[in-house]
């Protein structure tokens, strides 16, 4: 390739390289139609894995924010007791503050945040009194959960370890498998673009020819066609850009109402769905714009 | 004009399609290329307009030294010389008129200079009152009209033609061949291979001779030497 890109084009120039970009993707339909499929469904996946790749990894920063640590203090530890272990606590260095929640206080939350099926145990409390500790670093949590568990009186020092390393590892793992997908898809849309070009190329040979002969620029011959796989690219991503924007303020709406007063929270609608839709054009420009180049260096020669 | 030094080629299946070839045309000549089929004339006009580049030697087009003209500045050469075929190469959906601006709108000449050049060597090759005609509604002799027509329209200094009766009847061959003649006598170079002897011995001028990739005779006002 070489020099003349889009330096000094011309507004008609730039119309008919428009004009005929448009022309040929009405001129072999079926090619057309399979190639904005390909891209359709590609970025469909895509934008959904993303969007629920982008929201665990949100969940899991959620989790790694909350610096608690919940204390359960022995059953059988007198109030005396209590009182000890609470300054044991406080005496460490990495902790921020510490307060008190009655095992009955424990239960209604518990009520509150479940359901009222655990009203049952209303009459016998299966539940600890609880030290909520908060650490001054999220990265200090375990240190503390672990120290706090040496002394008398801890039951047991409970934080959000178990829930971010199983996230994490989940995250990670759908991460994979949706790479490895996205990637295969990606490949698939770009070859039927790169395909679909090859087409037009194939039609407009005898144009090409001419063109050649007459002394239009490579740059100039190019052109329609990387517009056209361009616009494959594009028309592609419409579809799943507006099932995204749709389809996540039903998710978000849903979320909202079952995660009420949770810590752990959806991406907001706004910019979320701005983000995502910039995602999948870019990605559809991208794809659309490779396929058409690799047809146009391996079939136009030029 | 047109310069070549010790010209050789070789097409990469093996085949030497031209040898050492020396020779030199100045503007405004009108030069016929014969020889047997196979002796080499399509390979030496391609390399005029760099189709085909040389194995070996240097070839000089209007002051533009082939060897060392890079790929991407092809364009502008192809800019300064007209080229006619035998098979017309006209796109079949477009007009008369259509065919001839293609040539200057993939160049990004501007609309009013199309249009005024257009009608020019429209009216040159007396095709004006077919403008809004596909080639399929034209004889063969009109069709090679419009394609001379789109190799001048861009006023080149040299038109390069390979065989361009060769589809044609005697009548219509001669027809062209009398818009050849109007186009060299205002200056323009003209190089034409031919396989037609009644018009090499009658329109004379120069006459080159392939044979074997070798040029085997270079004559002012030459004869076509063979039998036809
Ligand atoms: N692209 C090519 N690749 C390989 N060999 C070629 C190619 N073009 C031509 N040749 C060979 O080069 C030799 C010269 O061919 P060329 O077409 O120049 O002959 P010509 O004089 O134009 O013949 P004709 O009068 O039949 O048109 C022939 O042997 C031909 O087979
Ligand atoms: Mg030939």
């Amino acid at each position: 390739m070489n020099s003349g890109v889009i330096t000094g084009m011309k507004p008609s120039t730039f119309r008919r390289h428009f004009r005929e970009s448009f022309k040929n993707l009405s001129r072999n339909g079926w090619m057309t139609f399979a190639a904005v499929s390909a891209v359709t469904v590609t970025l469909l996946l895509v934008g959904v894995f993303l969007t629920v790749l982008l929201n665990l990894n949100k969940a899991a920063t959620d989790i790694e924010k909350d610096v608690e640590v919940r204390v359960l203090i022995k059953l059988d530890a007198t109030e005396t007791e209590q009182q000890a272990l609470k300054e044991q606590i406080k005496n460490l260095p990495e902790v921020e503050s510490i307060t008190y929640s009655t095992k009955e206080k424990e239960l209604q939350n518990l009520i509150k945040d479940l359901g009222d099926d655990f009203a049952l145990f209303e009459q016998n409390n299966p539940l600890y009194d609880v030290f909520v500790v908060k650490t001054k670093r999220p990265a200090d949590t375990p240190k503390a959960a672990k120290k706090i568990k040496t002394f008398d009186y801890t039951e047991d020092a409970i934080y959000g370890e178990k829930k971010v390393e199983r996230l994490f590892s989940f995250l990670k793992t759908s991460r994979n498998i949706g790479m490895i997908l996205s990637l295969g898809l990606l490949f698939t849309a770009m070859f039927l673009i790169s395909n679909t070009i090859k087409m037009t190329i194939f039609a407009r040979r005898k144009e090409i020819e001419i063109m050649r002969l007459v002394g239009a620029t490579n740059w100039f011959i190019r052109w329609p066609f990387l517009l056209e796989g361009l616009w494959l690219g594009l028309i592609g991503s419409i579809l799943p850009v507006a099932a995204i924007a749709i389809g996540y303020s039903y998710v978000i709406e849903a979320m909202t109402m079952r995660m009420q007063g949770h810590f752990i929270q959806p991406l907001a609608y706004f910019p979320f769905v701005w983000q995502i839709s910039g995602i999948i054009l870019l990605i559809g420009a991208f794809i659309g714009m490779w396929g058409s180049f690799m047809a146009v260096r391996k079939f136009l020669k030029v | 004009m047109i310069e070549m030094k010790d010209v050789t080629k070789k097409y990469s299946n093996g085949v030497t399609a031209l040898r050492s070839i020396d020779v030199s045309i100045k503007q405004g000549e009108f030069v016929y290329v014969v020889g047997p089929s196979g002796a080499g004339k399509s390979t030496f006009i391609k390399m005029m307009y760099r189709e085909e580049k040389p194995t070996e030697g240097r070839i000089v087009v209007n002051g533009v030294n082939l060897s060392t003209l890079k790929d991407r500045n092809v364009p502008l050469l192809r800019r300064q010389i007209g080229v006619v075929f035998q098979d017309f190469k006209l796109l079949p959906t477009l007009t008369v008129y259509e065919n001839v601006a293609f040539a200057l709108e993939v160049i990004e000449e501007s609309p009013a200079v199309i249009k005024k050049r257009v009608l020019d060597v429209l009216n040159l090759v007396g095709l004006k009152n077919k403008a809004r005609m596909i080639p399929s509604e034209l004889s063969g002799g009109e069709q090679q009209r419009v394609s001379i027509a789109r190799s001048i329209v861009n006023k080149p200094k040299v038109v390069i033609a390979d065989e361009p009766t060769g589809n044609l009847d005697p009548d219509t061959a001669w027809d062209i061949m009398s818009i050849f003649e109007k186009i060299n006598d205002q200056g323009t170079t003209l190089v034409m291979a031919t396989h037609n002897k009644e018009i090499v011995n009658t329109i004379r001028r120069r006459v080159i001779a392939i044979e074997n990739g070798r040029i085997v005779r270079d004559e002012q006002r030459g004869d076509y030497g063979y039998e036809a």
